[in-house]
């Protein structure tokens, strides 16, 4: 396996609290998703990626403005790293007409093309290929523009990550895919449903590519990974696929306590947070805890305007359920 | 106007709209070097050259999720899936992702894309190379779906789905790719959700889709010796529904019988007959009859296929009985 090293002098400064501040951005979200439905305000089901973060926020630190994200129904995350807007994200997980999607997709369906967020997808795999189609079009377009593609580990398993591995690879297309490892499908450890010991990593030789092996729990590893991966497709070279390892900090989906994990193994990935550790690096590299403490603070504030912003919004139109299945903004089917 | 086989009529549709428009392109299964396994787009990778049109693997997720990941990026991609049979491959594809991704973005995604397919039986092959599916793709919000049954329909409709800004199904019916017909040789661009009245006839109508709408004009010409005035409408498109042709020609007989290939639950007739009796109860002479496939997987030998799908023969008799 080979994982891109750390080479922390490269990174610099500004950089690494755009990382940080992303990443207490999305964990305030998420952890606020989660009182709003303890609270029973948010119906329905919703993923979060708590404890995730350094993966999103160290591919989209790393994006060109224009390029494209395609990411899973655990993508509250990466579509607010790419810059959507949190109010919008947070009316739509709660049903208001203010919502990302106008109260029509839902929590597990976020999409902000004008961010080059390009959706989130709730059958497993489905936007593997679909992502491989964006970088198709941008590889015809000559446009420069590259789609980063996020998928969980339990996708290894279902046909898209084949056919779409396969074809980028034969196209050549301008694609990374990023599986985010958090070794368990949904319930089931993924090792005990998985051929190989690593889901994504070992099958990269199938498809001609290198095996990319990386710590999803450290955003500076991410973002290295993240420009390395989408350098080389930007310059012609073709698809990467990169497992990151990670961790849910809780279950699969709301309901879901995730009692099946061992204790002794969440307490361990628990010291690996990539929030704590990423706050720690920073100090020791002598930043100054008073800028973090402000990025935490602005970060709780922006989460704050956004829960008020959506649950003082009105709930979304009925006069909407008929429009826009077609680009006339209609839904007619006969005349 | 030149004589073409319904094939060359869906190439000449494609290469139109391939000339006209840069960013129309062209993939599927053996359809470049090899020109289609039914031979329906021989010449467009000459014309057009590897980069628009292209050979992939045998993957329908990838190519309609290829296809639907171009779509809203800037492309307007043309997929062929071989047989329609193979849409169940890709049904979530189709049906999750394509069809419903406008709806729940609220109009952030528009995807101007055509899946093109060889449909139905009469060939021999099967029942998982034979399925007539146009009521599986009508069945979902948010596709169009078409089946013409003329070269010039062939080329007219699959122009007017390449430029329509919604995703298309082209059902092309296999046992039609033979059939020689007109078809104008410059610029032909038809309109979906548009019916066409083949035959005008007083005693009843008529209402037919791809193959079965020659073997509904012929058994019109048969009834006619028995007496029997018949009105042949053409659906040629699903979704849009042209229900104002239909109802108006309903209205003038009193008298509806359907002529589907597809097995016989939940066929596209069935839709039809319910707007039918929502909406003209009143005019209507008689039981409206439909006349399908049995409820059977589509037989392989030449003698049970053909008895099995409505022949002209069966389509003759059940409207004589009913007409007496």
């Amino acid at each position: 396996m080979i994982a891109p090293r750390k080479g922390e002098a490269r990174i610099d400064e500004k950089t690494r609290l755009r990382l940080y501040q992303l990443m207490v951005e999305l964990r305030d979200f998420e952890q606020r998703a989660y009182d709003l439905f303890v609270e029973n305000l948010i119906r329905g089901t919703s993923h979060l990626a708590l404890g995730q973060e350094a993966i999103a926020a160290g591919y989209a630190v790393a994006m060109r403005k224009d390029d494209y994200t395609f990411c899973t129904y655990r993508g509250h995350g990466h579509t607010l790293a790419r810059g959507a807007s949190m109010a919008a994200a947070m009316g739509e997980l709660l049903g208001r007409a203010n919502g990302m999607l106008h109260g029509k997709g839902g929590s597990m369906h976020l999409t902000d093309v004008t961010h080059g967020a390009m959706g989130s997808y709730a059958i497993v795999g489905a936007h593997m290929p679909i992502a491989a189609g964006a970088a198709w079009s941008a590889q015809a377009r000559k446009s420069g523009q590259v789609a980063v593609c996020f998928f969980g580990d339990g996708t290894t398993n279902i046909g898209t990550f084949h056919e779409a591995l396969n074809l980028a690879v034969v196209w050549k297309l301008p694609v990374v895919f990023v599986c985010e490892n958090n070794h368990y499908m949904e319930y089931t450890p993924i090792r005990s449903v998985t051929a190989v010991e690593h889901p994504a990593a070992d099958r990269a030789s199938a498809y001609g590519l290198e095996p990319i092996l990386v710590d999803g729990n450290d955003a500076d590893v991410m973002y290295e990974t993240a420009i390395h991966t989408i350098g080389r497709a930007r310059s012609g070279d073709g698809p990467s696929l990169v497992e990151a390892l990670t961790y849910r900090h809780g279950g699969h989906s709301r309901g879901d306590p995730a009692t099946y994990r061992p204790k002794e193994e969440v307490r361990e990935w628990m010291t690996r947070d990539p929030i704590q550790r990423y706050r720690e690096r920073l100090a020791s590299l002598g930043i100054d805890d008073g800028a973090l403490r402000k990025i935490d603070e602005e970060a709780q504030r922006k989460v704050d305007l956004a829960t008020d912003e959506a649950r003082n919004a009105p709930p979304a139109r009925i006069e909407d359920i008929e429009s826009q299945v077609w680009s006339d903004g209609g839904s007619a089917w006969r005349n | 106007m030149a004589e073409l086989t319904f094939r060359e009529a869906v190439a000449a549709g494609i290469a139109q709209e391939m000339e006209r428009d840069p960013t129309v392109y062209f993939i599927g299964e053996d359809v470049a070097a090899a020109g289609g396994v039914f031979k329906a787009t021989v010449g467009l990778l000459d014309r057009f050259g590897p980069e628009r049109v292209r050979d992939t693997p045998i993957s329908e997720q990838a190519i309609v999720g290829a296809a639907m990941g171009a779509a809203m990026t800037g492309l307007r991609p043309v997929v062929e899936i071989m047989f329609s049979d193979f849409l169940a491959t890709c049904w979530d594809m189709v049906a999750n992702q394509v069809a419903k991704t406008r709806y729940m973005t609220d109009g952030q995604v528009s995807l101007p894309l055509v899946i093109r397919t060889a449909n139905g039986g009469g060939s021999r092959f099967g029942a998982q190379h034979s399925q007539s599916l146009e009521n599986w793709a009508m069945a979902v919000p948010g596709l169009k779906v078409v089946a013409p049954s003329t070269p010039a329909d062939a080329k007219g409709l699959l122009a007017a789905a390449i430029r329509d800004p919604d995703p298309v199904l082209f059902f092309e019916q296999k046992s039609l790719y033979g059939i020689k017909g007109e078809v104008p040789d410059l610029e032909h661009v038809d309109r979906l959700g548009k019916a066409e009245v083949r035959r005008d006839g007083k005693d009843c109508t008529i209402v037919a889709l791809a193959a079965m709408v020659p073997r509904a004009l012929a058994a019109a010409t048969e009834l006619d010796g028995l007496g029997i005035r018949a009105t042949v409408v053409d659906v040629r498109c699903l979704v849009p529904l042209d229900t104002k042709t239909i109802l108006g020609e309903v209205k003038k007989t009193g008298r509806l019988f359907t002529v589907e290939e597809n097995p016989r639950l939940c066929g596209w007739g069935a839709e039809i007959v319910s707007i039918v009796a929502d909406e003209c109860f009143d005019d209507l002479d008689g039981p409206i009859i439909r006349i399908t496939t049995p409820h059977v997987p589509l037989p392989a030998a030449q003698a049970m296929e053909d008895e099995a799908m409505p022949t002209v023969a069966r389509i003759v008799d059940t409207i004589k009985g009913a007409m007496r």
